[in-house]
């Protein structure tokens, strides 16, 4: 059934400390469909709640009110099957490395699989499958995973997901702290992830540019509320509205909302360096032609 | 008149055990102006935090010799008096926070110094103020955020009073709100402290603030020069996997298509003035 | 949860006691703890109940601060209590059903330990609350200096109490961190027997102990970088200097011990 949504809040809140003087709500009203197969980018700046979005998504959280949906049911509905839950929505944290503990890397992303309680045939074909995903040969199986460079470890923790086949894939941050080359290997690997499972995939990230290049949707977080959820081109759309929330835009669409202040009417959804070369290129183009 | 901080030929391989060693840097040269603002560019790797460790001693090259004001990192008496002359600040906020509440935290290096207790209080209450941290110098560290705790610990630099800081990958652990504000302070530092400021990064827009970029690979330098000259260079930053920013990269694509635009471009606002002449007011009128 | 833990904690306010001198807050509050076992009698004990109570009044720090630490401990006092009542047999017999006795000498044995508990937690947490953690550190270098004749580096075990402090709240949000990682990847923590979920701690443990390692290996480095090498020629920010404050403090707890002393003296003792 592809029409209803994989995820569905209906009016989320958590507050945190609730009923005491220090109550700080971390989510208000949050109502948000995420269908299957798309890829959503949740962004904000820290504090405006999207963490905390994401750890009720896979039961690490409970609302103060609202409900989670997976597939239509409520997560919350039976607790034991909480663990369930997990296995279903996957969360890979902010620098997951850190959260290797085995001997070797292919034990290491086995230990989700193992916990759900696969045959050994399947754990094995799930690692090795998982070390595909995100491109590392098999001859990292047996090394430790505390020998490897940081950007191998976060592959192999993002692995250790990946092999759990979620229906959902939540990655916060899965680039904090990658150089460049790295940044681009990590997004590559989930978009193809992506393109290869027809998994739905959300992609926390500060990084506009991130988003803009993968995502089909942008989920806005400000002060604890949905800012905005809508196509990239629609949100963008709205540049200046997240320049006030204090949300890094891209450099490219900062140079389309300069030239609209100098009164050219451009469009100020671009977002890459490609989009505003076409764009000015017609533009100085036809004007060459028409002063011609 | 000789440099600030001079690397000489200067060769480094980290010992992973008897038998193995990593070559980091091969007959390395590096010079450093006092007062200079310089950012080292490049990937992981590349051999740029080990450049940020030799400046201040805390390792010595194999081979070749590293200068910092004349002193060679490799007399053991030259120890204490380069490390008060070269600072570091470190990539991850938490771990460089020695004390439980931010005030003594910055009062840590003067004390080590030896400075007297008036004095330290005076430079830990100025330090405090020019990073902006002074309404919070009661709080606990671990209750700030990422950019403020590396506030307090450029603060804590400050007070040291060094001629010199070096940062490694400051901002790497920090959100855009967070890196916005370390990149103004260690501005500020430069210009109006008169620091020579160091600057390890592998963000082209904070490197493109930097008075002199040089960008490594493998363990060489690659490109060297004003960021506006170096970022000039694509073709080469994009062979060593580097990216320019982005106005830089509009522009010369730009100009190989034709377009009259002079100068070397760098900044976003710089583009937008360059684009204004070249484009005509209303695409609709002209048309028309 | 775990961040609920109070070690080491520090309540802003302006008061008396906040403005001491450290070392001898802390001289005080070991002297507090001898007086309080001197104690032979509810007289006795009441002095110190007393003396207890003003200096929180004085402190400003409120109430519920001190509830808080006591919190954690009110099953030891309990426990205590309890095993009191029913194991002294002393006095008349109030109550008595198959091998359980209750006697009048039990119940007031009981209940004057746990006041004798709850004014050493109220007091030690009183020093904790009203002194930052560096000073205290500070205090327990300076103090202990003298055993620098047995060649003990007091300046290091004072620096590591520091260092332990800092990062016990850093480590605590770790270890949260952590274990929500691994729940996320199907840990199961809650269920299953004692040594399941002593193996289930593994995937929190290693990887708690490879970042203790990694952070106590670049903080040294930042330490070097900020000219740290031990204690020789350090100097300090905040000094510390005994005033007319510390002087009295002082001598009302010698009167109260000169009291505590009197009073078991005059009346018969409990225990």
């Amino acid at each position: 059934m592809n029409d209803t949504p994989i995820l569905r809040t209906e009016n989320l809140t958590y507050i945190y400390q609730k009923g005491t003087s220090s109550e700080v709500a971390a989510l208000q009203d949050v109502s948000v469909e995420i269908r299957q197969g798309e890829l959503v980018g949740v962004i904000g700046h820290t504090g405006s709640g999207k963490s905390t979005l994401i750890e009720h998504f896979n039961a690490l959280k409970k609302g103060t009110a609202g409900r989670v949906l997976l597939d239509g049911n409520d997560i919350w509905a039976d607790k034991s099957k909480i663990r369930a839950v997990r296995f279903r929505v996957g969360v890979c944290f902010q620098y997951p490395e850190y959260q290797l503990f085995e001997e070797t890397v292919a034990k290491d992303i086995a230990f989700g699989p193992r916990n759900m309680g696969l045959p050994q045939d399947e754990i094995d074909r799930r690692v090795k499958e998982a070390l595909t995903n995100v491109g590392l040969s098999e001859d990292y199986a047996e090394k430790s995973p505390f020998d490897l460079s940081g950007g191998e470890k976060r592959r192999v923790a993002i692995a250790g997901i990946m092999a759990m086949e979620p229906q959902v894939l939540v990655l916060d941050e899965p680039c904090a702290g990658l150089d460049p080359r790295g940044r681009a290997t990590v997004l590559q690997m989930i978009a193809d992830y992506r393109q290869k499972t027809g998994c739905t995939v959300l992609l926390v990230t500060h990084s506009m540019e991130e988003v803009a290049a993968i995502a089909d949707r942008i989920l806005v977080m400000n002060q604890s509320r949905v800012a905005f959820f809508d196509t990239v081109d629609n949100v963008f759309a709205h540049a200046e509205e997240l320049q006030t929330m204090g949300l890094d835009i891209p450099q490219m669409t900062q140079l389309m909302l300069s030239l609209r202040e100098k009164g050219y009417d451009v469009p100020v959804n671009l977002y890459t360096v490609q989009q505003v070369y076409d764009t000015i290129f017609a533009r100085w183009k036809g004007g060459v032609h028409g002063a011609q | 008149m000789s440099a600030f901080i001079e690397l000489k030929d200067v060769s480094f391989a980290y010992e992973l055990d008897e038998t193995q060693r990593v070559p980091v840097l091969r007959h390395f040269n590096l010079s450093v102006e006092k007062g200079d603002f310089v950012a080292v560019l490049g990937h992981n790797g590349c051999g740029k935090s080990t450049v940020a460790k030799l400046c201040n001693a805390i390792e010595v090259p194999q081979s070749g010799t590293v200068l910092v004001n004349g002193m060679d990192t490799k007399e053991e008496e030259n120890l204490l008096e380069i490390r008060r002359t070269v600072d570091m600040v470190f990539q991850n906020p938490d771990n460089q926070i020695v004390a439980t509440i931010v005030e003594d935290d910055v009062a840590f290096g003067p004390e080590n110094l030896g400075v007297e207790p008036q004095e330290i209080r005076r430079r830990v209450d100025q330090a405090l103020k020019d990073v902006g941290m002074y309404d919070l110098r009661f709080s606990e560290p671990h209750k700030l955020s990422g950019g403020q705790k590396q506030r307090v610990a450029i603060a804590g630099i400050i007070a040291m009073q060094p001629a010199c800081i070096v940062l490694d990958e400051p901002t790497a652990m920090l959100d855009p709100r967070g890196r916005k504000d370390v990149m103004k302070t260690v501005r500020m530092l430069n210009r109006d402290f008169g620091i020579t400021v160091i600057y390890i990064t592998h963000y082209m827009d904070e490197a493109a603030e930097a008075n002199r970029v040089v960008v490594m690979h493998k363990g060489d330098i690659l490109l060297d020069g004003t960021p506006r000259d170096v970022f000039q260079q694509d073709d080469v930053l994009k062979k060593a996997g580097l990216d320019v920013p982005q106005a830089t990269e509009l522009s010369l694509q730009l100009r190989r298509a034709g377009a009259p635009l002079s100068g070397k471009i760098l900044t976003i606002d710089e583009l937008s003035l360059q684009l204004e002449a070249l484009l005509p007011r209303s695409a609709g009128r002209v048309e028309s | 949860m775990l961040s609920d833990i109070t070690i080491g904690q520090y309540y802003k306010a302006q008061s008396v006691v906040h403005r001491m001198d450290a070392r001898m807050k802390l001289i005080l509050t070991v002297l507090f703890i001898v007086i309080i076992f001197l104690c032979k009698n509810f007289f006795s004990l009441a002095v110190m109940f007393a003396l207890t109570a003003v200096s929180i009044l004085v402190s400003r720090v409120p109430f519920r601060m001190f509830f808080k630490s006591l919190k954690p401990i009110i099953p030891i006092i309990l426990i205590t209590a309890v095993l009191n009542i029913f194991y002294i047999d002393k006095g008349t017999v109030l109550f008595s059903w198959w091998k359980i006795t209750v006697t009048t000498g039990g119940l007031s044995t009981a209940f004057f330990m746990a006041v004798r508990i709850i004014c050493l937690i109220m007091v030690s947490s009183l020093l904790t609350y009203t002194t930052v953690p560096t000073l205290l550190t500070d205090a327990i270098e300076r103090l202990l200096s003298p055993l620098k004749v047995f060649h003990i580096s007091v300046h290091t075990l004072a620096m590591m109490m520091t260092l332990a402090l800092r990062f016990i709240p850093t480590l605590i949000e770790e270890v949260d961190r952590i274990t929500n990682a691994q729940k996320a990847r199907g840990a199961d923590f809650e269920s299953g027997k004692f040594i399941d979920r002593v193996k289930a701690m593994v995937p929190v443990l290693i990887p708690l102990f490879v970042s203790a390692f990694r952070r106590a290996y670049e903080l040294s480095f930042a330490m070097t970088c900020r000219c740290y090498h031990g204690g020789e020629g350090r100097t300090r920010m905040k000094q510390m200097k005994l005033s007319a404050v510390d002087f009295v403090a002082l001598a009302i707890f010698l009167v109260a011990l000169a009291g505590v002393i009197v009073l078991n003296y005059f009346f018969t003792a409990l225990i």
